[in-house]
């Protein structure tokens, strides 16, 4: 208390009241007004308006099919995201860069191309399409094609969260498991998982937002056909055609639902990293 | 003899740090993420590139020279520059706002910046095509002052910036709460003023994350579709974006048309994406003064 805080930039009263303002302002116009609508809109016919419109054969299946393709998708790129990890953090070996920028390759292409790689590769025209169609197995246009682009789309978002943590980590914890005698197993269960598992939680859970509302990507291998291979996403964008907005809400608002619970469990675990 | 051992094994290991791998699972997890890379990344993106490169060069140029392709480059790319532009400065005031000031409902405001990222695309483009339509909650409000934002190309600028608000702020921010405040308070006291100091000491610092973030989200733009199509209206040579204009061709059956657009997209991304790997390098060699 004794040696006054030094002024810094912006410490005025009238600097700290304005740019407040304007953040909050802006950030209620451009982020929580997008969100009140959806709900709005979803129970402006009134609650039971709600559940029939979540109710309808349609959505059903839609969130059914959705349901499948996130069970699928997020343990294989899980898996797939703590083995680059370890590999990338616990080695050095040649080829090391060019992997982790590999793997930023979803990031950076669009959707729609996305969806499109896998449809020359797979599509009744494409090199193993063809030959696949051959013993009458078809990939595109029904559920193992969405399963494929949905792997593709979200495969970088575990890696990403584990890589920085486990680098600054450093591997002398493992180091000394491995001169305990630690099996493989042993130590990934009882050194790595436990300083990982809150990245790794927020890795699975952002995975499965990517991956429950895919839509581009999803869309050029789907087909669109209702009560078929319509995901929830393509489900919104066909009651919103159809113009039952009050339809394409209500399925929308569950969707927005798993993104409140995204953001609120990173909430936690990024409370949970800093008071380690 | 063991205390010989001991003393000699210390100066093996600095002579050659990585000869010996101490942990275990180099094959497993390099065999499992290579071939997870190459099946699911690489083999689908060279089956691309060698499709277009098989329809010879006259009609690839013939087909992404297309006008109304053309016009859809520039209708995107432009969008895709204002979003960014926008999101720079919003992002630069958010970061900001997030790390200097301490008030209440703060936590709530660093959350909700994500929401873009976790929100499915499509259900953000029907949410702001309803926002901006003209009896929409902002829209009629636009319209009174004779702005039109759905179904125009500053539609297509909305969604962007929307669907790409979080790259500038989660850049910004960890640079803001690493800066050694030494500087800052030196010239304050000195008595230069707040903008003077923002300009001469801060700004040098930031801008490297500034433009960091700006590609991202110019990046992420170029190829955004799901919340672009909603608002976008998609006339033809006026409002139509590039993933669009990929997604027309393939309704038309023209698979090599959609292809030749399609690399053209692609090869742009993964230069960019290059450009920004390179770029970040650099600059966080400069911030750590390796």
């Amino acid at each position: 208390m004794a040696a006054r805080k030094h002024r810094r930039v912006g410490d005025s009263p009238l600097a700290r009241r304005t740019l407040i303002g304007i953040a909050v302002g802006l950030t209620v116009l451009l982020l929580f007004m997008p969100l009140v609508l959806i709900f709005v809109q979803a129970f402006a016919e009134g609650w039971a308006g709600y559940v029939s419109n979540i109710l309808n054969e349609y959505t059903l299946h839609a969130i059914g099919l959705t349901l499948v393709v996130a069970l699928l998708t997020v343990p294989l790129n899980m898996v797939f995201g703590v083995f680059l990890a370890w590999l990338v953090t616990r080695f050095r070996f040649p080829g090391r860069k060019l992997l982790t920028t590999l793997i930023d390759i979803p990031f950076a292409v669009s959707p729609v191309v996305a969806g499109l790689l896998f449809l020359l590769l797979y599509g009744s025209n494409g090199w193993v399409g063809q030959w696949l169609g051959e013993y009458d197995i078809q990939l595109m246009f029904s559920w193992p094609g969405i399963v494929m682009v949905t792997v593709f789309v979200t495969c970088p978002f575990v890696a990403r969260e584990l890589i920085p943590l486990m680098q600054q980590q450093g591997r002398e914890e493992e180091e000394a498991g491995v001169v305990l005698g630690a099996s493989g197993w042993q130590l990934f269960r009882r050194v790595t998982l436990p300083n990982i598992r809150w990245a790794l939680l927020y890795g699975v859970i952002l995975t499965n937002a990517r991956a429950v509302g895919e839509f581009g990507a999803v869309s050029v291998v789907s087909g669109n056909i209702r009560g078929e291979t319509n995901t929830l996403p393509l489900q919104v964008e066909l009651l919103y055609q159809d113009y039952n907005t009050v339809g394409a809400f209500a399925a929308s608002s569950l969707l927005a639902g798993i993104a409140l619970i995204t953001l609120v469990v990173k909430a936690i675990v990024e409370w949970r990293q800093s008071r380690n | 003899m063991a205390t010989t051992d001991l003393s000699e094994r210390p100066a093996k290991r600095l002579s050659a740090p990585a000869t010996k791998r101490v942990l275990p699972g180099f094959g497993l997890s390099l065999g499992i993420s290579l071939f997870f890379i190459s099946l699911v990344l690489l083999l689908p993106i060279s089956g691309l590139f060698i499709r277009a490169a098989g329809m010879g060069w006259e009609q690839f140029w013939f087909v992404i020279t297309d006008p109304r392709v053309v016009a859809s480059y520039k209708v995107t790319v432009l969008a895709a520059l204002a979003a960014s532009l926008f999101n720079c400065v919003f992002g630069l005031l958010m970061a900001w706002v997030l790390v200097r000031y301490e008030f209440p409902g703060k936590r709530l405001l660093d959350a909700i910046m994500d929401l873009p990222f976790a929100l499915p695309t499509a259900v953000a483009g029907i949410t702001l095509a309803t926002l901006f339509a003209e009896s929409g909650w902002y829209g009629q409000y636009l319209a009174d002052l004779g702005i039109e934002v759905a179904f125009t190309p500053l539609g297509i600028v909305v969604a962007m910036a929307f669907t790409s608000v979080p790259f500038v702020v989660r850049t910004v921010q960890p640079v803001l709460e690493e800066l050694a405040p030494e500087d800052e308070e030196a010239a304050m006291s000195l008595g230069a003023s707040d903008m003077t100091v923002f300009r001469k000491i801060l700004f040098p610092t930031l801008w490297p994350a500034v433009v960091t973030g700006g590609a991202l989200s110019f990046a992420r733009s170029l190829g955004e579709y799901g919340a672009v199509i909603f608002i976008a209206g998609n006339s033809p040579y006026i409002s139509e974006v590039i993933s669009l204009m990929i997604f027309v061709r393939l309704e038309e059956y023209d698979f090599p048309a959609a292809s030749a657009i399609a690399a053209v997209v692609m090869t742009v991304s993964l230069l960019l994406l290059l450009a920004i790997n390179v770029w970040q390098g650099r600059y966080l060699k400069r911030l750590h003064g390796g």
